[in-house]
């Protein structure tokens, strides 16, 4: 690899149920202005500013033909280079890091933004589904997480408490994120007495609908050391795409984040997670997600997931702390959340997570995922 | 500076009106067929996927996921890249970065349309503020008609040179196996005689509504040299986006057009586009953006584009061929089109593009992408590596 890309400023929005004051391309600006004035960076051309800028937005849900017209409007695209990514929110940073590892550009804003409250997200999900086999039967995202969770748990022996054990972690450790949108910490027993949703999901075990943005500047190494005592360097990524249909994947398998992860852990010189990592961002649209992807992330065997929640490894103060932020769960808009994760260990590793900073944290991982039981996974390791 | 990369492989569907015969994800799989063949690899030679179309049109949500069976991405990295009229372009620019960026050796990108299977007037409409502009939009035969009388005020052009534009794209279109409208159109009478839409705009100045998806495959420099015997090179790219107001009472928008050219013709030493370049695909949506766009990218001052095209100065035998393949106006699969461009642009240089191939070495092409506000993505392709 030619060049060292490192993370020198993130911002975020507060996550909230609704923004009903603000438009999407005015939560956009909000970031926008807020990684200018950290960085002291402006849109100059002259080779001092940032070079591009990478959105991540859906035509679905900002209700528009190029959504980026409005979020590029305001993050630097006048006259200028702008590419949105249309997944999660992780592989427009993704994007941004191979921008600069190309050779092309020197310094990228990343930004990512969702508005779930003004549409109803079922309608869109749906749409993710191939129009001949899976859309007519009218799935989901959370429908198909349930038939997810049901073959999880019936290959497996997870239980419904090692579940709820998750929710009950990652609203614990929102308490101490400002940003947070769920930020009460809940019990055992309300989760597992929470409004059933699609069963075995109860409505505490799935992500709120949630609005708000989160935005990142990445660096070459040089300009990186300029803009920022301590960035956070990426040494590692990889990404996978699993098969489409969910008759043909067996749904308690995710063969395909351990392809993405290995890839990203051989970049990184990483053999042993659970030793090599001191914390990690995954994202968890369910329960039962987390203790899954921490299988495919090796973190544990396959079907051990359970165990490793009961056994306190994740927890804030264990060996390997999972979502010290309160994860997808605790309140992270879609699309928006795979940003999110990157921003939250970019901040462990520069020092700046305040309340929720795990000591001496040097190596993170970010997770992120799109499509109905995870069909892409993408992973990034970051270093201090 | 840029790694560099080249273009080993491309491919296209036939295009047409329609096609109920395939699926959105069969439709790109032809092209990645082709592609495939046409660079002598396997599936299990591509290490990335990258895919694009315009993201409403068919109102799919994330339709990379759909494609995965079909586009040979199962189990491999990938991203997908949406930007309006410009996907085509940007998907290539994709390749080029992901390729560049030494992580992935060889990266296939392909984009497609399947515009009968949603309404692409309903998703251009949306393009524009719902809460400003809106309850004006016209969708395209509105920004093109205006363009038009746009033009022949400031230029004193006609309607017979729009005419003698297509008059060009057909001859070349009527060559090339993949061309969407072959209309064997022998006269400007014959082009005049077509309906009128909004004036000065008739329905032959306007490109068709096509299906069809394209695919190219790149691949970095070591790959390149030892995978093709005929790697075109990429030199150089360029995107240029702006934000949009209708209401703002620019008749016209060139800016981010002349914008992409100045800087690709400054950082490669383009003094004269007409002399440096060989061949240009453009995308050119109308006639009469045809013409606009000569000025808007140099080939020629201002005002005189008309003359280049009465003199047939941009025929394929002509000092300057513009669109061998039949361009925009023949052909538009929108999502697609960009790519097109580009791919078409490797074919020439490649001296691989059959009937249609100009009469002369190509060396150098510059190729273009047009969409959302006048958004303009610009490439620089080149026959040897320095």
């Amino acid at each position: 690899m030619s060049r060292r890309v490192g993370i020198v400023a993130v911002a975020q929005t507060e996550y909230e149920e609704a923004k009903p004051a603000w438009r999407e391309a005015e939560i956009t600006y909000q970031i926008v202005e807020k990684l200018l004035e950290e960085t002291r960076l402006s849109f100059a051309e002259d080779g001092t500013g940032i070079d591009a800028t990478v959105t991540c937005s859906s035509d679905h849900w900002d209700g528009r033909t190029l959504s980026d017209i409005p979020h590029g409007e305001v993050s630097g695209a006048h006259l200028r280079a702008e590419e949105k990514v249309s997944s999660d929110g992780i592989n427009a940073v993704i994007y941004a890091y191979l921008q600069i590892l190309s050779g092309h550009y020197d310094v990228v804003l990343a930004v990512t933004t969702c508005k779930e409250s003004q549409t109803v997200g079922h309608i869109i999900e749906n749409l993710a589904f191939d129009p001949v086999y899976q859309q007519k039967i009218d799935l989901d995202f959370l429908a198909a997480a349930a038939l997810q969770a049901n073959r999880y748990i019936h290959k497996y022996g997870i239980t419904p408490e090692q579940c709820a054990r998750v929710v009950v972690k990652n609203r614990s450790n929102a308490k101490n994120n400002p940003v947070a949108q769920l930020r009460k910490p809940v019990s055992m027993e309300e989760v597992l007495n929470s409004t059933m949703l699609a069963y075995p999901l109860r409505s505490l075990e799935a992500k709120p609908v949630s609005d708000g943005a989160c935005g990142l500047i990445l660096a070459s190494e040089e300009k990186a050391k300029k803009l920022t005592k301590k960035p956070a360097w990426i040494v590692g990524m990889g990404q996978c795409y699993e098969s489409h249909y969910l008759g043909d994947r067996d749904l308690a398998e995710c063969d395909t984040l351990s392809l993405a992860a290995k890839r990203a852990y051989q970049q990184a010189g990483i053999t042993n997670p659970l030793r090599d990592i001191d914390l990690a961002e995954i994202s968890e649209y369910c329960s039962y997600q987390e203790l899954l992807w921490s299988e495919g992330l090796g973190f544990c065997e396959k079907g051990e997931g359970g165990k490793l929640i009961d056994k306190g490894v994740t927890q804030i103060e264990g060996k390997m702390p999972v979502n010290p932020s309160g994860g997808v769960l605790s309140g992270n808009p879609t699309l928006v959340a795979g940003t999110t994760r990157v921003a939250e260990v970019a901040l462990q590793l520069m020092g700046k997570a305040g309340a929720r900073q795990i000591p001496k944290a040097r190596t993170g991982l970010a997770h992120g995922t799109y499509g109905p039981c995870g069909q892409h996974h993408a992973v990034l390791v970051l270093q201090a | 500076m840029a790694n560099r990369v080249a273009i080993i492989g491309v491919g296209q569907t036939y295009h047409t009106s329609k096609r109920p015969d395939v699926c959105i994800p069969e439709l790109c799989n032809e092209a990645i067929r082709a592609a495939l063949k046409d660079a002598e690899l396997t599936i299990k030679d591509i290490d990335a996927v990258v895919t694009g179309n315009m993201e409403l049109f068919e109102g799919r949500y994330h339709q990379d996921l759909w494609q995965v069976d079909y586009v040979g991405s199962y189990h491999k990295p990938g991203f997908r890249v949406t930007t309006g009229g410009t996907t085509g372009g940007t998907l290539a620019c994709t390749a080029f970065f992901c390729s560049a960026s030494g992580l992935f050796d060889v990266v296939m990108a392909v984009t497609f349309e399947k515009q009968s299977e949603g309404d692409s007037r309903a998703g251009l409409k949306t393009v524009a503020d719902p809460l400003w502009d809106r309850w004006i939009s016209t969708g395209a035969i509105g920004t093109f008609a205006r363009l038009g009388t746009w033009y022949m005020k400031e230029s004193g052009a006609t309607e017979e040179h729009a005419a003698l534009v297509r008059l060009k794209a057909d001859r070349n279109a009527c060559l090339n196996p993949h061309a969407h409208l072959k209309l064997h159109l022998n006269t400007v009478e014959d082009v005049l005689k077509s309906e009128m839409l909004v004036p000065p705009l008739r329905r032959l100045d306007m490109c068709p509504t096509s299906e069809g998806a394209c695919a190219i495959i790149v691949a970095s420099e070591k790959k390149a040299k030892k995978l093709s015997r005929k790697p075109v090179w990429v030199k150089d790219w360029v995107e240029v986006h702006n934000e949009m107001r209708y209401n703002r009472g620019d008749p016209v928008s060139l800016e981010n057009l002349e914008k992409a050219a100045l800087t690709i013709y400054k950082r490669n030493g383009i003094t004269n586009p007409r002399h440096d370049i060989s061949v240009a695909e453009i995308y050119e949506p109308s006639t009469w953006a045809e013409l606009v766009w000569y000025e808007a990218f140099n080939f020629c001052d201002k005002g005189e584009a008309y003359k280049l095209i009465e003199r047939g100065a941009t025929n394929r035998d002509g000092e300057f061929p513009v669109n061998p393949s039949g361009g925009v106006i023949a052909t538009n699969p929108i999502g697609a089109t960009g790519m097109i461009r580009v791919a078409e642009a490797a074919l020439q240089i490649r001296g691989d593009a059959g009937a249609h191939q100009v009469d002369r070495e190509v060396k150098r092409t510059f190729t273009t992408a047009w969409g959302g506000s006048s958004w303009t993505v610009a490439h620089l392709l080149s026959k040897t590596l320095d």
